[in-house]
């Protein structure tokens, strides 16, 4: 970096510390996890105010630090985005607006959608107008993403699209859907697929909220029955939804590591809510118990050294010395870590893990969260198929032997409850 | 080890690569398996010249570094001499050299010198008996006796001690901690060596029985040396984290190459899903180590408040992980793994020698709760 750009540098960043300080609350650590804390209106209350923050950002010149000034936003550099989420620490953040919206949605706009798609959408999401879902995952599996089995079928100008999505955070509250479908059953899985956006409010969707097993009902399932989508929101070539798909599971594998996410740095998603194990530790009554001690520094270490690994992997893969497929890395990674984390967690909180009150402090919850566990191992694709994709694209070891691969899709065998 | 190396970093270290290739390649290592040193003190000597131990002594004193910052700079080379399970004392004579030039006494200007060119080298000594050493209190004893200082305890492990021209001891004066340049040779002073794991480095046990030494032996102010000894730690805790990663780099590079070359069953390791995702795990172990290792070099270079936690989740996760990586390289070897024949070992011994070093992975995982403590629980 340039001494012109350092400076450049140094001055954003404290035009951004003084908006913060002066627009924004200022606020605990914050995990996002599952954890089934507030009703649906406090739910409800929570995403007006992430679109009002977004909003307020946009208008002082902060949304949007890595997107081009074209579709209204600031094209910095990801030095720029850091030192936001530097000075956005301890304040209040639009999380909802994050992951999937900024990425990998926008992201995949920006890289496959016309220009006219981008005008009409991206200034309208850096506006906090417009709250994005991912319609990937769908009930009959969600690894194998290009055996996707919802339809669209040519009706003019016109799209129809039939089937099931899972899996989308917030849907029903948000706003519009990336959605890949099927477009040709006659050929072999990864090329008959399409990508589309549609309006996730509409009569010919249902959105279904999904409870989980602790309460939390923000995951969604969205049925589709005969959904129009004109042909110009299509996003990329017919039939060509993989090479659209591909890049989107990459967006969605740099998770916060993404350049356009605005995110205070520390911020862990899944596994164990609470920022520090101190506090858990404190609030167990065992602060000074040597193995109490223990786990909480090795709580401690899996934070610090996950932090250092992603700043690796975003800036090996940022300057190209890295290969985008290590972005598999970090998510093997905090695959491992987290579950590690919300176990410790759960150790240290002894007894209260299984009954605890309103005034228990940090140790409440968490044994709720010890049952949620496996979620940072799941959600946003599974390890294992992180792991695919470490030993397969990254280390160059032989593919896995796959049945599908050149078979028409309608000829793939599926799971017997879906089979025509 | 850094993404990215300046065009000098990398010079400089493809260097010291090249020269350990040729003087210490694994047929070099298991000859020095008996020798009493280690290491070959002309070996050690061009190395000095390549700048091995110049990195942490002030232009002053007659060091330099390459970048500005120099535990960077040193986490590279150190880096290196994991990745060859290189023979010398890097690590002690480093830190001997640094902390004689941080202090700046006169007296030790001709130590320095003879530092820097390699014409003889020094250990640090600091751990002790239980339940003293590790990260935890020097309880040597030191007085102060008119015009002179006497020493009495015992330090071990001492690295190179039985080679080392001087020793940089850490004691106790009362409250606070005092250092002391001392001869090796000083009367009083018996150096016992020890076994180790490793092929090539060498530990002794190092008894101080009334040593008396004159006044200019001492290294910054007497009881005062809490913060350069907790310094010293950190940059110990650099290198030591550097070549652990460089031994793990190795042993995986190792362990991949085996994966695609042999066969069972009619099909290479590589194509079985088992191990294809255990390999998984440890490339992100190894990217992590890596990251952490640099992070804490960074930290320690430019004195960030928050060097000593990095160091020390370093020394930790670096200690824990790694050896699991180490095992799992070992394990998917199979029996050839554990012979002497295989070079795998070569890098196994540097790596768990580092892990027992200077805090054993348990012992940092209590610093990095305390320092959290320190800093978010109000007392």
């Amino acid at each position: 970096m340039s001494p012109a750009e350092m400076q450049d540098l140094e001055s954003f960043r404290e035009r951004a510390r003084a908006w913060v300080r002066e627009h924004l609350r200022p606020v605990g650590p914050l995990a996002l996890t599952l954890r089934n804390e507030r009703d649906d209106e406090e739910e409800l209350a929570a995403v007006e105010r992430d679109r009002e923050i977004q909003r307020m950002l946009f208008e002082a010149g902060l949304a949007g630090i890595c997107f081009p000034p074209e579709y209204g936003g600031q094209g910095l550099s990801p030095a720029h985005q850091v030192a936001l989420n530097e000075e956005l620490t301890g304040y209040e953040f639009a999380s909802r607006l994050q992951s999937p919206t900024f990425s990998p949605c926008a992201a995949v706009l920006l890289e496959f959608g016309t220009e006219e798609q981008k005008h009409r959408h991206i200034p309208a999401i850096l506006k906090g107008e417009e709250i994005w879902m991912q319609l990937l995952s769908e009930p009959t599996g969600g690894s194998d993403v290009a055996g996707a089995l919802t339809t669209a079928i040519r009706d003019g100008d016109e799209w129809i699209l039939n089937g099931s999505k899972v899996w989308t955070t917030g849907a029903w509250w948000s706003d519009w859907g990336l959605c890949l479908a099927r477009t040709n059953s006659d050929v072999p899985k990864h090329r008959g697929l399409t990508v589309f956006m549609l309006p996730i409010r509409q009569p010919s969707i249902e959105v279904h909220r999904i409870e989980m097993l602790n309460g939390n009902r923000e995951f969604c399932q969205e049925f589709l029955a005969d959904v129009r989508v004109p042909d110009s929101d299509r996003i990329g070539d017919v039939d060509q939804g993989w090479t659209v798909g591909t890049r989107w599971m990459f967006h969605e594998r740099m998770g916060y590591n993404s350049p356009l996410i605005t995110i205070p740095p520390g911020t862990t998603r899944g596994g164990a809510a609470v920022g520090s194990m101190l506090t858990v530790a404190r609030d167990a009554g065992r602060l000074h118990d040597a193995t109490a001690r223990d786990l909480v520094g090795e709580a401690r270490m899996l934070e610090v050294v996950g932090r250092e690994l992603h700043q690796r992997l975003g800036r090996g893969i940022a300057t190209g010395t890295m290969s985008d497929q290590c972005s598999a890395i970090g998510r093997v990674f905090t695959g491992t870590v987290a579950p590690r984390r919300t176990t410790i967690e759960f150790e240290l909180a002894g007894a209260a893990g299984a009954a605890w009150t309103d005034d228990d402090g940090d140790v409440a919850e968490c044994g709720m969260d010890f049952l949620m566990r496996q979620t940072a191992c799941i959600g946003g694709g599974t390890t294992e198929m992180a792991r695919n994709v470490v030993s397969e694209r990254v280390l160059g070891m032989p593919r896995e032997p796959t049945l599908d691969r050149d078979v028409a899709f309608r000829d793939v065998l599926r799971n017997p409850s879906v089979r025509p | 080890m850094l993404l990215e190396l300046s065009s000098e970093q990398e010079l400089f270290r493809e260097t010291t690569a090249k020269f350990l290739d040729e003087h210490v390649a694994p047929g070099a290592l298991r000859t020095l398996r008996d020798d009493p040193a280690g290491f070959d003190e002309k070996y050690w000597r061009l190395g000095a010249d390549l700048g091995w131990t110049s990195l942490l002594v002030s232009e002053e004193h007659g060091g330099g570094t390459i970048s500005g910052r120099g535990p960077v700079d040193l986490g590279v080379i150190a880096y290196e001499f994991g990745r060859h399970a290189a023979p010398g004392p890097l690590v002690a004579t480093n830190v001997v050299a640094a902390a004689l030039s941080a202090a700046g006494n006169d007296a030790h200007a001709a130590v320095i010198g003879d530092l820097l060119s390699g014409a003889s080298i020094a250990s640090w000594g600091f751990g002790e008996p239980r339940p003293n050493g590790g990260v935890g209190t020097s309880a040597l004893d030191i007085r102060v006796q008119g015009t002179e200082f006497t020493l009495n305890g015992v330090k071990r492990p001492v690295e190179s001690a039985g080679q080392a021209r001087h020793l940089l001891v850490t004691g106790r004066t009362g409250e606070g901690l005092t250092q002391l340049l001392v001869p090796a040779d000083a009367a009083g002073v018996s150096i016992a060596p020890m076994r180790t794991v490793d092929l090539t480095r060498r530990f002794s046990v190092v008894t101080f029985d009334d040593v008396r030494v004159p006044a200019d032996a001492l290294v910054g102010e007497v009881g005062r040396a809490d913060d350069q000894v907790e310094h010293q730690l950190q940059l110990a805790l650099v290198m030591l984290s550097a070549e652990a990663v460089g031994a793990m780099q190795t042993a995986f590079d190792m362990t991949v190459e085996w994966a695609f070359d042999r066969y069972t069953f009619g099909r290479p390791l590589a194509s079985y899903q088992a191990l294809k995702h255990r390999l998984a795990d440890m490339k992100g172990w190894l990217e992590a180590s890596h990251a952490i290792s640099d992070a804490a070099a960074e930290a320690v270079a430019s004195g960030s408040p928050d060097a000593a936690e990095l160091v020390s989740v370093a020394k930790a996760f670096i200690g824990e992980y790694g050896s699991e990586l180490m095992h799992e390289c070992v394990q998917m070897h199979g029996g050839i793994g554990v012979t002497f024949e295989h070079d795998l070992h070569l890098v196994l011994r540097r790596h768990t020698v580092n892990r027992a070093l200077y805090g054993t992975p348990a012992e940092h995982r209590q610093r990095i709760a305390d320092l959290l403590e320190e800093r978010e629980v109000p007392t």
